[in-house]
């Protein structure tokens, strides 16, 4: 195996840890603010898991987290930081409505197609902050976060009041038509569909990370890209495809958020999605698989809010403090092992995301 | 020679998690005497005068330094009493000229403020007392490394030590470098200083020391006279068996060209034209080696045969191919290269061994199919290869960043050296190697040379040169300005060229 970690049970202990620490720390902050801790936190479970419409929920809020967490995991494989995803998965979220409205076709059909073709737009998107890396020198953070800007103005274009794909019957409204039905992912019972299918894409990248060719180069060209170009590894283009892979996962989140959630493009519902990415990345540690289960723990604390709100008087602002939390204790996990005492903890890898700085 | 007792340590010892660094080590340092300390990289130099300094505290033993007994004190302590450190990696300043290093926590001040004029006015009388020519007035940024070097040295002078010790001083000079720093620390003991002394080049060893106290895995091994010592016996001390120092090769049978470079240009990372007009060929079965200064166009000259650098004008052309720049494609004429800087060019520190054998060669059969890897061959290659180039290692996965200096070259002398090859392109192959991994490594060349390979050496160690060589080429400002026979030059001869004589 390429990646050499420690046991996977001790690779657990400092992100469990850190979700412990982060719901004490919240808890302390609710009593502070009067409120029960007990009942806020009962309905924040009873919200997010409580009932199958409430574990549906969880699972569509999980869905675009997954799959941003995984775009964020991926790239900083190649030692590359995308910020990028927001804008990767409006532009995926925005192709995917057009696919679906634009096209009729037979749902077996349209279902992947409008999936692949909202991702393949976010992949054009990331290609170019490839590019800009590999071939001018442009740092990936600024290329992605300027492209953010670019993404956000040009899916609102589409669907303002002069835009091609604006919605006829949404008046004053920008948001594109409604997908056809063909094109929305079915639900089985309360279960949604394009959740596995974020499943899925985090064993396929699991898989061609620890498993292919492909991995073993973008790893390489990650850890050290020296060594890489010596042993005759294109950096440039592993740099393209990781950056390219990455978006179009972005994109993915986007589609599904589409055609899952939504059923059309409207920009308002996709805000700040794709930054959640960055926090899911951290809390797996980058491990595709781990990505799953830290995407369901922050989407649903995100879906249990609304009950907890309703039971308590506690906003549901009070889950970003707990969310800051988690990742605070994630990202230093010395700060874990002091709080607690934790000795011989000492082979435990740090999560560094700025490593991808002055690369 | 030798004046009074200056630092005895009895039994020190000294554990890491998991290793014994020392084992009960005896040293004996008199005043004006120069003790060479040799031994095998991870054979506890480092940690025995870490101890002596106080950096690390021993777990065992006593060290008397002029006559008192040392307990639990760092560094500061140290040189407050008269020892002083040179590192590996200069503890200086960049910005700052010469004087204000060298004054640096000592200033002489007057009516308050730095006194610049004074400091520089002491730094030149120092520098001449011990013959250390220094300007005080140059940035130390702006210097070559040897003159760096002298400026630490320079700087425990300034202290008033009377022991000073130098880590593996000689590792970044030059043959002329070190040949001036030898010249230095004679003159330092003439005057009384008591220096420690760690290398693993016997060479220097015998050249300069008046004693020599071996280190063997952690235990001493022996203190043994300078003068009543060999290059031979030393290295039986040093590896702990019989090794042979002069490379037994036979003659070399050299058959068509491989490789032809014809007035090649290259430019460097800053654009500059450092390769200018160097042309030179290899052929089959014989051992051209390029002996320089560094920083005379070798890095260039052989990133750009490889592949890795682009060729500005000229060319470079393997077995009637031109090299392009495209390393794969370059690898794939079968050439084989061990870079100049191991640790950033060669390996991938967090890669297993057996990972790290595979980095040229991860997508080729048997080690995959389709894009698909195969971990069992290329566990199976592992185990072939650790055995066959002996790496020293508990497991075929542990990371090469654990592994020693001379184990992870054999990994990569391994990977390039197993397969065939019709150019082997060997950069400072033994650099910062023991004893025992370099007598192996230069088996290896010569293995194969005598396969049919033509090999590229570069060296800075003129003794690696004329032991391997069949043909010596001498670059120096980016040209190739000599090419001369091992068996009728002398060292002096290649040394002026070197210098850019002759
Ligand atoms: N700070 C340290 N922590 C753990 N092990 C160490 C440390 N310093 C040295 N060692 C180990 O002690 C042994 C001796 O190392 P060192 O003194 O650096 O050898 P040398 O200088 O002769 O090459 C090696 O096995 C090395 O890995
Ligand atoms: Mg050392």
């Amino acid at each position: 195996m390429t990646e050499q970690n420690p046991s996977w049970q001790r690779q657990l202990v400092v992100p469990i840890l850190a979700v412990v620490l982060g719901l004490l720390a919240g808890a302390l902050l609710i009593l502070l603010t009067g409120d029960n801790p007990l009942t806020a936190y009962g309905g924040l479970m009873a919200g997010s898991l409580g009932s199958a419409e409430g574990i549906g929920r969880t699972l569509d809020k999980a869905t675009p987290l997954v799959l941003g967490g995984l775009a964020v995991a991926f790239a900083f494989k190649a030692g590359l930081l995308n910020i990028g995803g927001q804008g990767q998965l409006l532009l995926g979220a925005v192709f995917a409505a057009w696919a679906g409205f634009d096209f009729d076709l037979p749902a077996i059909v349209h279902i992947p197609f409008a999936l692949v073709i909202g991702g393949l737009a976010a992949a054009l998107l990331g290609a170019l902050s490839g590019y800009l890396k590999a071939k001018r020198g442009t740092h990936e953070v600024i290329s992605t976060i300027m492209l953010n800007f670019v993404a956000a103005n040009f899916t609102e274009w589409l669907v303002s009041r002069d835009g091609p794909w604006k919605d006829p019957d949404g008046g004053a409204i920008a948001r594109t038509p409604a997908i056809l039905p063909s094109a929305e992912f079915p639900r089985v019972g309360e279960l949604p569909t394009g959740f596995l299918v974020a499943v899925l894409a985090a064993v396929v990248i699991w898989w061609i990370v620890a498993r292919s060719t492909l991995g073993f180069e973008i790893q390489t060209v990650g850890a050290n890209p020296n060594a890489a170009r010596y042993a005759g590894i294109s950096v440039p283009r592993i740099i393209i495809i990781a950056m390219t892979i990455s978006a179009f996962l972005a994109g993915l989140g986007g589609a599904i958020q589409t055609q899952g959630v939504i059923g059309r493009f409207e920009p308002g519902f996709n805000t700040g999605l794709g930054f959640d990415g960055i926090t899911i990345a951290l809390l797996a540690r980058t491990n595709a698989l781990a990505v799953v289960p830290a995407a369901l723990l922050i989407g649903g604390l995100d879906a249990g809010s609304t009950l907890m709100q309703s039971r308590t008087n506690v906003e549901p602002e009070i889950i970003n403090v707990i969310q800051a939390f988690i990742l605070f204790f994630v990202a230093a996990p010395s700060a874990v092992r002091w709080l607690l005492r934790l000795r011989n903890a000492a082979d435990e890898p740090e999560v560094q995301l700025a490593g991808g700085w002055g690369a | 020679m030798a004046g009074d007792v200056l630092l005895e340590a009895r039994g020190l010892t000294k554990r890491f998690p998991g290793v014994l660094a020392n084992d009960s080590v005896d040293l004996l340092l008199h005043r004006g005497e120069i003790l060479g300390l040799l031994g095998e990289n991870g054979a506890g130099k480092s940690t025995l005068v870490k101890m002596l300094f106080g950096i690390h505290q021993p777990d065992e033993g006593d060290i008397y330094f002029k006559g008192q007994a040392v307990t639990n004190d760092g560094p500061g302590e140290a040189i407050a009493r008269g020892m002083s450190m040179v590192h590996q990696h200069f503890q200086l300043v960049p910005p700052l000229t010469v004087a204000e290093n060298i004054v640096l926590g000592n200033e002489p001040i007057s009516r308050g403020f730095f006194n610049k004029r004074a400091a520089e006015k002491r730094v030149r009388e120092i520098s001449e007392q011990y013959g250390l020519t220094v300007e005080p007035t140059d940035v130390v940024g702006d210097l070559p490394v040897g003159i760096q070097q002298r400026v630490e040295i320079l700087k425990a002078l300034y202290r008033g030590a009377e022991m000073l010790i130098l880590d593996e001083p000689t590792a970044v000079l030059t043959p002329q470098e070190t040949d001036e720093l030898l010249v230095i620390l004679r003159q330092l003991a003439a005057d009384g200083v008591g220096i420690i002394f760690i290398t693993h080049k016997l060479r220097e060893v015998l050249a300069v020391t008046d004693r020599v106290t071996v280190l063997r895995q952690g235990k001493g091994v022996g203190t043994a006279e300078t003068a009543n010592s060999t290059s031979a016996s030393l290295a039986e001390l040093m590896v702990g068996r019989s090794v042979v120092l002069r490379v037994e090769k036979d003659e070399a049978a050299p058959a068509e060209p491989v490789l032809i470079v014809n007035d090649l240009h290259v430019r460097d990372d800053r654009r500059q034209l450092v390769v200018e007009g160097a042309t030179l060929q290899v052929r089959a079965g014989e051992i051209l080696g390029v002996a320089g200064v560094e920083g005379n166009g070798q890095r260039e000259l052989v990133e750009a045969i490889t592949g890795i650098r682009p060729i500005d004008t000229g060319s470079a052309v393997v077995d009637g191919t031109p090299v392009g720049s495209k390393p794969r494609a370059v690898r794939e004429l079968g050439v084989a290269y061990i870079p100049e800087d191991r640790e950033k060019d060669g390996l991938v520190g967090g890669y297993s061994i057996a990972d790290n054998l595979v980095l040229a060669t991860y997508y080729e059969e048997p080690f995959a199919s389709r894009g698909v890897r195969d971990f069992d061959a290329v566990a199976q290659q592992a185990e072939e290869l650790v055995e066959q180039f002996d790496v020293r290692t508990p497991s075929i996965n542990t990371p090469v960043q654990s592994l020693s200096g001379g184990n992870k070259q054999k990994v990569i002398v391994a990977r390039e050296l197993s397969k065939e090859n019709r150019l082997v392109v060997a950069s400072q192959p033994t650099r910062g190697v023991d004893v025992g991994s370099i007598e192996f490594i230069h088996n290896q060349l010569i293995t194969a040379r005598d396969a049919g390979a033509a090999v590229l050496l570069v060296s800075a160690e003129l003794d690696e040169i004329f032991g391997l060589a069949d043909r010596i080429a001498v670059i120096y400002e980016g040209r190739i300005v000599a090419e001369l026979d091992p068996t009728t030059t002398t060292r002096e001869e290649v040394g002026l060229f070197m210098a850019g004589g002759g």
